[in-house]
């Protein structure tokens, strides 16, 4: 893939600061705005955590109060990472930076969307930070079923307020959603083919659309728990004839696609870090888009497979069942093309291949587990245990949060201009690995042992792997902390990084501009020959 | 103000590239404090935040869709390419306006069609025992009528439009605008004259009402949205040519009109119980 490079002669004008990073319509300005966010907001997700990991360190409340603020902190942990850092840092973060720049593309189709798309998530947090602090907080879990949810046993303002941040962010998402998707079906290059664009692009096209068709169904569910809350209606009351086994399907319909969402844009630069450090084209392109397609359908007719103790009927949960079994095929064709990639290349190990190597690993780890989790019967047992917490986190924590990293160190040059000390990111990713597997590993076997999730207690037999996960999660928060000296260092004393620090490898349109790209990429679109 | 993208632009390609804006930073907090006076009102009777909040939204509303039309009024901004992808944005938000509504369906069908999962029934029966509903061919099926009607008149101003009768695209625009009006105001004696209450009433008020209501709820956003190109027409703003503001209010309003049949059809009609008496 290559263009005729135009010069960039005219002079790179940029905004003052009030118009360049509060009245923002520029796709790079705005990504770096969310990849900030994102980083503050793991702070704060990430300290929640902290607090969590060193509850369970022992038996019995040492920090916690009660239950309900256990369960409020686990809620706002768990909506923190999910809405306010993996999606702000992979969707809108590389998703506004990359895409427009994959396609030969000035900038995203609607400016404005693009800026209110990353401010909403400012009030959005506020309202679920400060839920916190309100009455005894939102504990109802990330998954907010009533009844738990209800006014009854959540009568405050808190739960309130962190429905509201979902449905900011929620409409932010949205607006995102439709701007990425025009962009790439309105604004690729000439001779950019869909069959030609890069994989990251592939990624976030069907990120977009999972996010444009499953966000609005939360919207509806948790509009219905709201006036069930404030409003004297009953959609999930049994009181008053509802069914509270009503919102799980909502919610699940929304929450199933929303894993794809947060792990389809990993798997897009994990594609592009693998294809670079092995100097060799993805293997099996076209399987390797279509994979995330199928991925993308599949994941909207699986969404029971959460609810198998729910109560609903054996054939369902046997179709649901089967489904979800499906998805380990794409998903398969995905490992292996990686592997397949990697297969005879000239690899060279660098930090974002490190953490992208180990995304491979930790996924498949995830995604075994998520098969032994797709049985509704061994899930009579698992369900709601650390069982569960160990598989979504090795998907999650490791997997979403492994493909943000091998971002960071794949592109921080091109974004910044300054390329980061390998052996200081070589030491953040050992760290890192060592922490992440050493606190989630041993969930596998509290599970096993029957530690049910959101509980700020256990019995004195589960302490072992207890204390093992609170050591690994210290040194885990080491290395986020340890990443910050990175990329201050990166930032501060960082070298000078050339148009394509990366080499012959690297070969889609972001290598082809400098390093940061002008303030406007392609004032005359590139030709994709 | 930088000269970015605007008329004589000094890009070599069709995109519009927009200039800094005030109105998505201010939208973003005046929703925030929009939902946020939505939870004071609720838990605290404080009215003020919640004014105050719409009130900003609405003027962010104004201010930034303002800016569009006079973007749209200078020549260049709005290339081709740029028109399509406005269309392509606008398809993919009504995408996502029928999602919202299937949530409300789902919550209708799983009681409807498994009367067992309403809570504490003593007969899995739709609608549920006691429940009196509307006669659907009274004041429902008026209102069918009506829709589909303002459906033909939006067409009518279309085919006006891109045949240059300036007339008849103003006439045909102002009758949907006036059965939207309508509309809404048969649906507001519907809901006065209800034979259940909306708060306590239990299930099947609370899917009857937030159904159709967030369904009245867009057809009055429709027909602001249509009485903004009613005005824009008087004002001559749209060319055979060069109308996607048209195009995307009778877009909107061929949606709304198509979940008032999904509504009608299944709850009014099949999903009628014992009639009450009207």
């Amino acid at each position: 893939m290559a263009y005729a490079a135009d010069a960039h002669g005219h002079d790179d004008h940029k905004p003052n600061f009030v118009n360049r990073w509060l009245f923002s319509t520029n796709h790079k300005d705005i990504g770096t705005l969310y990849i900030i966010f994102s980083l503050f907001a793991a702070l704060v997700g990430v300290g929640l955590s902290f607090l969590m990991r060193l509850e369970l360190q022992s038996p019995g409340l040492q920090i916690f109060a009660d239950g309900q603020m256990w369960n409020a902190y686990v809620s706002a942990h768990g909506l923190i990472m999910v809405f306010f850092v993996i999606m702000p840092a992979l969707i809108g973060g590389f998703g506004n930076w990359f895409v427009p720049i994959m396609i030969g593309a000035p900038d995203m189709a609607f400016p404005r969307l693009n800026n209110i798309s990353f401010w909403l998530l400012v009030p959005a947090f506020l309202l679920l930070g400060g839920s916190l602090f309100v009455g005894g907080g939102a504990g109802a879990g990330w998954t907010i079923y009533p009844p738990l949810s209800d006014s009854t046993y959540q009568p405050g303002p808190a739960m309130d307020m962190a429905l509201f941040a979902l449905h900011l962010a929620g409409a932010s998402s949205i607006l995102g959603a439709a701007n990425f998707i025009t962009t790439i079906f309105n604004m690729r290059a000439p001779g950019m083919t869909l069959h030609k664009m890069p994989l990251f692009v592939w990624s976030m096209l069907v990120t977009a659309f999972l996010l444009l068709l499953a966000v609005p169904v939360l919207g509806g569910a948790i509009t219905m728990l709201i006036t069930d809350r404030n409003f004297g209606t009953a959609f999930f009351d049994p009181a008053g004839g509802g069914d509270p086994v009503l919102f799980q399907h909502l919610f699940w319909f929304f929450g199933h696609p929303e894993v794809y969402i947060m792990i389809l844009p990993a798997f897009g630069i994990v594609s592009h870090v693998i294809s670079t450090f092995s100097r060799k084209p993805v293997f099996g392109y076209l399987g390797m888009a279509y994979a995330m397609v199928a991925i993308g359908v599949v994941g909207f007719v699986v969404w029971a497979h959460h609810m198998y103790t729910s109560g609903i009927d054996v054939d369902t949960r046997a179709y649901f069942m089967a489904a979800t079994m499906v998805i380990a095929v794409p998903t398969g064709i995905k490992i292996f093309s990686w592997i397949a990639t990697m297969w005879g290349g000239s690899i060279k190990m660098d930090t974002p291949m490190l953490f992208s190597v180990g995304f491979i690993f930790l996924f498949t780890v995830g995604g075994v587990t998520g098969v032994v989790l797709a049985n509704a019967g061994i899930t009579q047992i698992l369900h709601n245990t650390y069982y569960v917490v160990a598989h979504f986190h090795y998907v999650l924590s490791l997997g979403a949060v492994f493909g943000i990293y091998a971002g960071i160190y794949y592109w921080i040059g091109k974004m910044s201009g300054r390329q980061y000390p390998e052996r200081l990111g070589k030491i953040h990713f050992w760290l890192t690995f060592v922490g992440v597997n050493l606190t989630f590993f041993p969930m596998h076997f509290l599970g096993n042992q029957g530690m049910p999730r959101r509980y700020p207690d256990y019995p004195d037999a589960m302490t072992g792997w207890n204390m093992v996960a609170s050591v690994g999660s210290y040194i885990a928060i080491a290395s986020f902390l340890f990443f910050f000296y990175v990329m201050w260092v990166t930032l501060r004393r960082g070298e000078q990084a050339a148009p394509n620090y990366w080499g012959e490898g690297a070969t889609t349109l972001e290598w082809q501009v400098s390093s940061p790209p002008p303030f406007h990429t392609f004032d005359e679109l590139p030709r994709i020959r | 103000m930088a000269s970015t993208g605007q008329g004589g632009s000094p890009y070599k390609h069709p995109y519009h590239l927009v200039d800094p804006s005030p109105w998505p930073l201010l939208s973003a907090f005046a929703a925030g404090l929009l939902v946020t006076g939505i939870i004071l009102q609720a838990h605290y009777g404080m009215m003020w935040p919640l004014v105050l909040g719409a009130a900003g939204t609405l003027a962010c509303m104004f201010g930034w869709w303002r800016d569009v039309i006079k973007e749209s009024m200078t020549p260049g901004v709005h290339s081709a390419v740029a028109r399509l992808g406005m269309r392509y944005g606008m398809i993919l938000f009504i995408a996502s306006e029928v999602m919202f509504f299937v949530a409300f369906f789902w919550a209708y069908f799983h009681f409807a069609l498994y009367p067992e999962h309403v809570s504490g029934a003593t007969q899995a029966i739709w609608p549920p025992q006691g429940i009196l509903t509307f006669d659907p061919f009274h004041l429902p099926f008026l209102n069918t009528l009506i829709l589909l009607l303002s459906g033909c008149t939006v067409t009518w101003a279309h085919h006006a439009l891109l045949h240059n009768d300036r007339k008849g695209m103003i006439v045909g625009l102002a009758l949907t605008v006036l059965l939207g009006l309508i509309f809404t105001g048969l649906q507001a004696w519907e809901y006065a004259v209800a034979p259940f209450p909306f708060r306590d009433g239990g299930v099947y008020p609370s899917v009857f009402f937030l159904a159709t209501g967030f369904h009245g709820f867009h057809v009055i956003v429709g027909t602001i949205f249509l009485a903004v190109c009613l005005f824009r027409a008087i004002a001559g703003h749209f060319t055979p040519e060069k109308h996607f503001g048209f195009e995307a209010a009778a877009w909107y309003w061929h949606f709304v009109d198509v979940v008032w049949l999904f509504l009608f059809v299944s709850i009014y009609w099949w999903g009628a119980g014992e009639i009450a008496p009207h």
